[in-house]
């Protein structure tokens, strides 16, 4: 009776991860339904495909940390589960009312102690002072990523290399999205799209806003997250690397409202020549009827 | 017999001694001995049976989401048919995702988790386990229940207002919070919610303080309190301390909703092309801040009273005591302390500098020091022991590994660099559930397998408990693993269909699996919740202590009379004096006089 239970649960625990096997060997990188654009790179349990120059580094921090957890974790459990057997009740055994000297144990939390702070200080200040402070220096590509319930804009500065002022007094949602002011000769030759092109190689530096809520500016392939808080004007900075053409994902990682799920957009890596291409077409026909 | 014993009155409670119960005193009527009763058992039962019923709809709340995620847009099966105004078409839209998400995370954590630990566990096991014969302030213990009861009723009362709950997460971040929903309840019945909890938790937490400084038994000395009674002493000061700023926070964002006020809304805001009228320049980070410097010490408000059954179980199930109870003490001391200097490392992505980070990075990395010593602690005692698989040993035992895997997985997420991937990902998800679901919540399972027979003179049921546990056991990781892998994957989470992703739908089969642990592990309460109610009126009648445990509680009747205790208790040792030389049994307890060990 009671293996016949054990059997029970063990059948349904292995249809349990063969349905959900499976399915994960079904699925492939298809394409969402609303954009019809194929998505590049690999997608499964584990991280992501890594397009970024940088993005080895956080890579790198959450392989050892798992691989550290994962040994703290077995060494400790095989003790625990030694204990459960040694130690159980039986007729004729009684606990030792004497505790034990456990020398090992301090050692252990000092060594773990030991391992954080290498980490800390070893892993994580540096990268993070590298991504937070050393902005690019190589003329970086400059774009402005607007954040609204529920979409992305991306306002690139044009051949003067600068933004035009934004006014959200002027906010019209089918013809001036971010309120771009027409008097504003910075802004004469800027323009806004809900597609994100960047050029393969190159580093590129966002500022990340929000109109309305926070969201949260997530591309998982780069390892970049930041969130757009309203009111705030975020910097950010990465550089992919070379032979990374394709189109990638952006999504929103902080809920902002009923359609959070749907707030995707796509990156698009480019060859030069496809991003001139691009942008020629993007900037080609009058703002007034660019949007279709 | 001795459930009928309930003398004495509600008036003349505030002052009173264990002396003065006895002769003199009239029978309460029904609605003063079992409604609005002060006395700290009643009111600990209360907690405990609207804490379940919350913690039981908090799930409820999940097992539906959990259909939206497997098979997103699908009608749902019986559900779905059965509420059509909740779920036009039988499916959930995504509004009503986020209604749900929003009220699972608020219910389990402010409306179960705690008020268990701390409302029911707190104030049944605490006065006994010091000798008190109730707490130190019995009216505002019951008006503490009141206060969180209403609390409840709003919560559960925002379903049905025009425009459905709050939908703006359990964090109910700004702007987001304000500008939806407008000129409805659904926030609004959230924010007002929250400041009965509170408030309720506050009149708690000094209630708490004063009785375990004030009403210990003669010869118990602090370092003579069983380890509960420390977290209990520690959870009070972080309620204590940690609460008044996030009702300050409620009341201000309750002002930015209905009064106009602009606390946490910047100037320019445009939603949806409307220009809105905010000025002043509030900031909506330092709602985050506020909220935050809160809810970390909530997290370890949800953790250290369950850390503190967890170690009496083991202690009494060893038949040994606890290793390094000192040790354990001075950490979960210093736990307490540092719970209030890492609150930013849920803010890392919001745009931190290196100062700050480096900053709550550290700490981060310091308050994981404890944690891994008391764990430590716990196991170590188990060597050399005379271990007893009894069910809530079964529970306590589980919750170890299962507290390891969600404190281990926490340091990705602390430290800045890998929590860029990670941050508001599943992995968040799966950690966090991992130290409050097969952590905390096994916890309580213990907790109440355990001092059931206290509460009811019967014991529940063995071999529904052992089954209660394995299925539990097996489903709560089927049902929370998985997340460690999508997050990995870059799932974010609160997404109400993450199939519009190419990573999303390249993880689509976990979060079935996912799915279908959460029904499982639902089916799996089954046999527990028959054990319980059977077991109140059927189980198997037990003396005062079937554990053989050491610590005062076990010296009272089961279930105790009013006053608790049939004699004043005195304490002569420490509280865990198990396998002492010499005694012929292999546990000393407390109360008992006799050789000094």
């Amino acid at each position: 009776m009671r293996r016949c239970s054990w059997r029970i649960f063990l059948a349904v625990v292995f249809g349990c991860v063969v349905l959900g096997q499976t399915s994960v060997l079904r699925a492939q990188a298809v394409a969402p339904k609303d954009t019809g654009v194929k998505i590049d790179g690999e997608y499964g349990p584990f991280l992501p495909t890594d397009i970024s120059v940088d993005g080895y580094q956080v890579d790198r921090l959450i392989n050892v940390l798992h691989v550290f957890m994962i040994g703290l974790f077995v060494g400790w459990g095989l003790f625990f589960a030694f204990c459960l057997v040694k130690y159980r009740q039986r007729p004729g055994h009684r606990a030792n009312s004497v505790l034990i000297k456990a020398k090992p144990s301090k050692y252990l939390e000092i060594a773990v102690a030991i391992f954080e702070a290498v980490l800390l200080f070893g892993f994580s200040i540096p990268v993070w002072a590298r991504v937070k402070s050393e902005f690019p220096t190589d003329d970086p590509m400059r774009v402005r990523v607007v954040a609204e319930q529920f979409a992305w804009n991306f306002h690139y500065p044009g051949a003067d290399k600068k933004f035009g002022k934004l006014n959200p007094k002027i906010i019209d949602l089918v013809k001036n999205p971010l309120g771009r002011m027409d008097d504003d000769p910075a802004g004469k030759d800027d323009f806004v799209s809900g597609e994100f092109h960047v050029i393969e190689g190159r580093s590129v530096v966002v500022e990340i806003l929000s109109k309305d809520v926070i969201h949260s500016f997530f591309v998982p392939v780069l390892r970049v997250k930041q969130d757009a808080i309203p009111g705030m004007r975020i910097p950010i900075w990465f550089k992919t690397k070379e032979k990374t053409a394709g189109a990638y994902e952006i999504g929103c990682a902080q809920l902002c409202g009923n359609n959070h799920f749907s707030m995707r957009a796509v990156m698009h890596v480019d060859t030069p020549e496809q991003y001139a291409a691009w942008v020629k077409k993007v900037t080609a026909p009058p703002e007034e009827f660019k949007e279709d | 017999m001795a459930q009928h014993q309930h003398k004495g009155g509600g008036h003349g409670h505030d002052h009173h001694h264990h002396d003065d119960h006895g002769a003199g005193h009239h029978e309460l009527s029904y609605w003063r001995k079992y409604i609005f009763s002060v006395d700290h058992k009643i009111i600990g039962i209360q907690y405990g049976l609207t804490a379940l019923c919350f913690l039981f709809f908090g799930f409820s709340l999940m097992m539906i989401m959990r259909w939206q995620l497997a098979y997103p847009n699908k009608p749902i099966p019986v559900i779905g048919s059965l509420f059509p105004s909740f779920f036009p078409g039988g499916a959930m839209a995504p509004e009503m995702y986020n209604a749900f998400g929003a009220m699972h995370g608020t219910i389990m954590v402010f409306l179960g988790v705690v008020p268990m630990l701390v409302g029911a566990f707190g104030n049944y096991v605490m006065p006994l386990q010091i000798g008190a014969p109730d707490m130190a302030f019995p009216k505002l213990n019951m008006m503490s229940y009141w206060v969180y009861f209403c609390g409840g009723v709003t919560m559960l009362a925002s379903f049905f207002v025009k425009g459905g709950a709050a939908q703006s997460g359990w964090t109910s971040y700004a702007p987001l919070s304000v500008i939806t929903q407008p000129h409805q309840w659904g926030q609004t019945m959230w924010l007002i919610g929250m400041v009965f909890l509170i408030t309720s938790s506050l009149l708690g937490s000094i209630n708490f303080i004063t009785t375990i400084v004030q009403l210990r038994a003669k010869g118990l000395t602090m370092f003579r309190l069983p380890f509960f009674v420390w977290a209990q002493f520690v959870t009070s000061f972080l309620l204590l301390l940690a609460f008044p700023p996030l009702e300050a926070a409620g009341i201000l964002q309750l002002m930015d909703r209905v009064a106009g006020t602009s606390f946490f809304m910047p100037e320019g805001l445009v939603v949806s092309g409307q220009m809105q009228s905010y000025t002043g320049g509030g900031n909506p980070l330092l709602w985050q801040h506020l909220f935050w410097f809160l809810a970390h010490p909530e997290v370890y408000v949800l953790i250290l009273p369950a850390m503190g059954m967890v170690a009496e179980i083991i202690a009494s199930n060893t038949r040994k005591a606890l290793w390094g109870y000192r040790t354990m003490v001075y950490s979960i001391i210093f736990l307490g302390f540092m719970s209030f200097i890492v609150w930013a490392h849920h803010m890392f992505i919001t745009g931190m500098g290196q100062k700050m980070a480096a900053f709550f990075a550290t700490t981060t990395m310091i308050i994981s020091i404890p944690s891994v010593v008391i764990l430590t602690a716990m196991v170590i005692t188990l060597h050399g022991a005379s271990i007893r698989f009894n069910v809530p040993m079964l529970f306590a035992l589980a919750f170890l590994p299962m507290f390891a895997i969600g404190g281990l997985t926490g340091l990705p997420l602390g430290l800045p660099v890998s929590d860029i991937q990670l941050h508001d990902t599943y992995y968040v998800i799966g950690h966090f559930h991992y130290v409050v679901a097969p952590g905390t919540i096994f916890a309580i399972f213990a907790g109440i397998y355990f001092w059931f027979p206290k509460a009811t003179g019967r014991m529940m049921n063995e071999a529904l408990g052992k089954v209660h546990f394995v299925l539990s056991f097996i489903f709560i990781n089927v049902a929370f693993m998985p997340m460690f892998f999508q997050g990995l994957a870059g799932v974010s989470r609160r997404l109400a269909d993450q199939t519009g992703y190419a990573h999303g739908n390249a993880v689509q089969g976990l979060t079935r699996m996912s799915s279908w642990g959460a029904w499982m592990l639902g089916l799996s309460q089954v046999p527990f919740i028959i054990n319980f109610f059977v077991s109140m009126f059927a189980g198997r009648k037990v003396s005062e202590n079937p554990w053989e445990s050491t610590t005062l509680e076990w010296s009272a009747p089961s279930p105790p009379p009013h006053g608790n205790f049939k004699s004043t208790p005195v304490v002569h040792r420490g509280p865990y004096e198990y396998g002492v030389p010499g005694i012929a049994k292999d546990y000393f307890p407390q109360h008992q006089a006799g050789a000094e060990a």
